[in-house]
């Protein structure tokens, strides 16, 4: 029976996709499989419904590697009779996509949001245009290699194994990238898909110190502090997972407060399906005015305090 | 030697607009222009060059209209431009864009370094680096923040979700880089002036030995999502703005969360 076959080089997002593996299984009458390679653990897999998971020892899956991992899952799909690769549409991912695809000449979709089968094939909805408009696409023919976005999915309760386990023999070229050194991030927990209230800065901000009083304002709301890229990646005032919009997270809260934002779309896209959205700009033809619900033209940083305030009050 | 920087002619993202009828994108008489951080590649081999010697040479794929955008390349400090010019290149997919580049590269001469941009301002799909280091059977460096090169090895910091990852590897190579490794340059107007007079290579995708076959992927609908927002705007002062903002969210229960 033709199957999907799931991976991720990060088990918590490979289970997350079984959610949409199983969903898709159940349309198209396939079987879900799993590669669990390296050091990923092919428990967690079955335990979580997935009927046969693969495996394989090989030295050179110690680290991931897109090149190797490449090689790895054209392997496995074979064995595996694949018709459906769904990966995790990390930045990994999304280079393990690309060249898994190219090895086995077929079409490939990344960052994919939500997953509807038309027709016998998976039709994607994707951002375009930096998020200013939402694309269905499809990949017409061939196995469909397909990375999901993520926040996507939700992964299935463990329950009872009944699944087996695979060891497959694979034959791989070692990689070419020597790695030198890692430097962890600190690791921010703050939730921002899942936040109900999210106060959104950006370059409207003039210094780092201000941030205390953005703080006090997401406080008093019971909300999250996020941002926009450039206040991470360029400032570095906040961490990049506070960033919102197409590189960072999307978010659906149900109150988000822009302040200092201009609007464009490569942020909007991460806040337009919040219940609704407050903008603080100098600029009243700012863009963001058009997508707001309420506006005030005016400085942040007298807004700001004043809102606290009046919240407190 | 040669590096190389695969830049993408898209329109200016900034001045599309949706068409609140039908919510589909209008794009025309919307400029044309080079994708944001395919200019950041370009600056980045531009550094590169000037340090470790060579040339730079743009490479893009597209419609007849490129001239343009090579032309901001090769202002910006690329000293000569491949072209792949067919109709049917314009918007195509990945494996297509992929082929036609990695043909003209090859076809060029001696590869030392392939520079692109994490995503394409339209596409964002990160497909055409990788695809390029796999026909090639080249080692790539996803995702770069910092980039240095010495005699034939590069090292370079990436940037991934859960930390900073310093690597090796030895040219040729294909690199990726994100917004923040550099602050692109604006041209200065002797540069642009100059530009029209630097070498351009125009091939045909058949002259590569390119086939472009009926497109892969399908897109089925593109459209803006449905938003439908109050635009309220508060204009009588802070004071009073800020009484009014709360009222309303009040008034939704936005509040006391
Ligand atoms: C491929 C790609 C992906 C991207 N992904 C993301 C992403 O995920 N997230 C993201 O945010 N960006 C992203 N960007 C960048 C994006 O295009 C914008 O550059 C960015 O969102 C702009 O941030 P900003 O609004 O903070 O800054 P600006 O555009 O500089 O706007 C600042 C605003 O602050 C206002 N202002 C100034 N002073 C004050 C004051 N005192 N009080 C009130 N208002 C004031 C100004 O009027 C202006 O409107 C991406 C870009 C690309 C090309
Ligand atoms: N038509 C093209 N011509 C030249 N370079 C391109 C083209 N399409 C994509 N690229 C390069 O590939 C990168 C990633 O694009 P994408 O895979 O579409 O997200 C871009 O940042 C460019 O550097």
């Amino acid at each position: 029976m033709a199957a999907i076959l799931v991976f991720s080089e990060r088990d918590e997002v490979a289970f997350q996709l079984l959610g949409e593996a199983n969903k898709l299984g159940e349309q198209l009458g396939m079987e879900v499989a799993a590669a669990a390679l390296g050091l990923s653990d092919a428990d967690g897999f079955l335990s979580r419904g997935v009927s046969t998971v693969y495996t394989a020892k090989n030295e050179e899956l110690k680290d991931f590697e897109a090149s190797v991992y490449a090689q790895a899952l054209e392997q496995v799909a074979k064995q595996a009779d694949a018709a459906i690769i769904l990966l995790g549409s990390t930045r990994r991912g999304k280079e393990l996509a690309g060249r898994l695809a190219q090895k086995m000449k077929v079409g490939s979709l990344t960052d994919a949001g939500r997953l509807e089968v038309i027709d016998g094939r998976v039709v994607c909805s994707r951002n375009a245009f930096g998020g200013a408009t939402v694309a269905a696409q499809t990949i017409l023919e061939g196995i469909q290699v397909i990375a999901v976005s993520p926040s996507a999915g939700e992964a299935p309760a463990a329950a009872e194994p009944s699944g087996s386990v695979a060891e497959v023999a694979l034959v791989l070229e070692p990689a070419r990238i020597k790695k030198v050194a890692t430097a962890p991030k600190s690791q921010d927990s703050a939730n921002i898909e899942g936040a109900e209230v999210l106060v959104c800065v950006g370059k409207g901000l003039a210094g780092e110190a201000e941030l205390k009083m953005v703080d006090e304002l997401a406080q008093a709301l019971g909300g999250l502090v996020a941002c926009t890229k450039p206040l991470a990646t360029d400032e570095k005032w906040l961490p990049e997972e506070r960033i919102v919009g197409l590189s960072g997270k999307i978010g659906k809260p149900a109150l988000a407060i822009c302040l200092g934002i201009s609007g464009q779309v490569q942020f909007t896209v991460g806040i337009r399906d919040a219940g609704t959205i407050v903008a603080v700009n100098t600029d009243q033809n700012a863009f963001i005015f058009q997508m707001a619900d309420y506006g005030i033209v005016g400085d942040l940083h007298q807004v700001v305090p004043e809102l606290t305030a009046a919240l407190k009050g | 030697m040669n590096i190389y920087v695969c830049v993408k002619q898209t329109v200016d993202l900034q001045q599309v607009r949706i068409r609140k009828e039908t919510r589909e994108p209008v794009l025309d008489g919307v400029p044309l222009t080079i994708g944001n951080i395919d200019k950041n590649a370009l600056e980045e081999g531009v550094r590169l060059r000037d340090k470790l010697g060579g040339k730079v040479i743009g490479v893009s794929a597209g419609s007849e209209e490129l001239n343009d955008t090579i032309k901001e390349a090769l202002a910006m400090g690329a000293d000569e431009a491949i072209m792949i010019i067919a109709p049917e290149l314009e918007g195509a997919e990945s494996s297509t864009v992929a082929m036609a580049l990695a043909k003209a590269i090859e076809k060029t001469g001696e590869i030392g370094i392939i520079l692109l941009g994490e995503g394409s301002s339209d596409n964002y799909s990160g497909q055409v680096g990788p695809r390029i280091a796999e026909i090639l059977d080249l080692p790539q460096i996803t995702y770069v923040s910092s980039l240095e090169a010495e005699g034939n090895t590069v090292k370079a910091v990436r940037n991934l979700e859960d930390c900073f990852e310093t690597v090796e590897a030895e040219m040729p190579v294909v690199v990726s880089v994100v917004s923040e490794i550099n602050e692109p340059r604006i041209p200065a107007v002797t540069q642009i002036l100059k530009a029209g007079r630097k070498p351009k290579q125009i091939y045909s995708p058949a002259e590569l030995g390119v086939e472009i076959a009926g497109s892969q992927i399908k897109t089925i609908s593109n459209l803006a999502p449905e938003q439908d927002r109050k635009r309220l705007l508060f204009q009588e002062g802070v004071g009073q703005d800020v009484k009014s903002l709360v009222a309303a969210l009040e008034s939704e229960g936005l509040l006391g969360r």
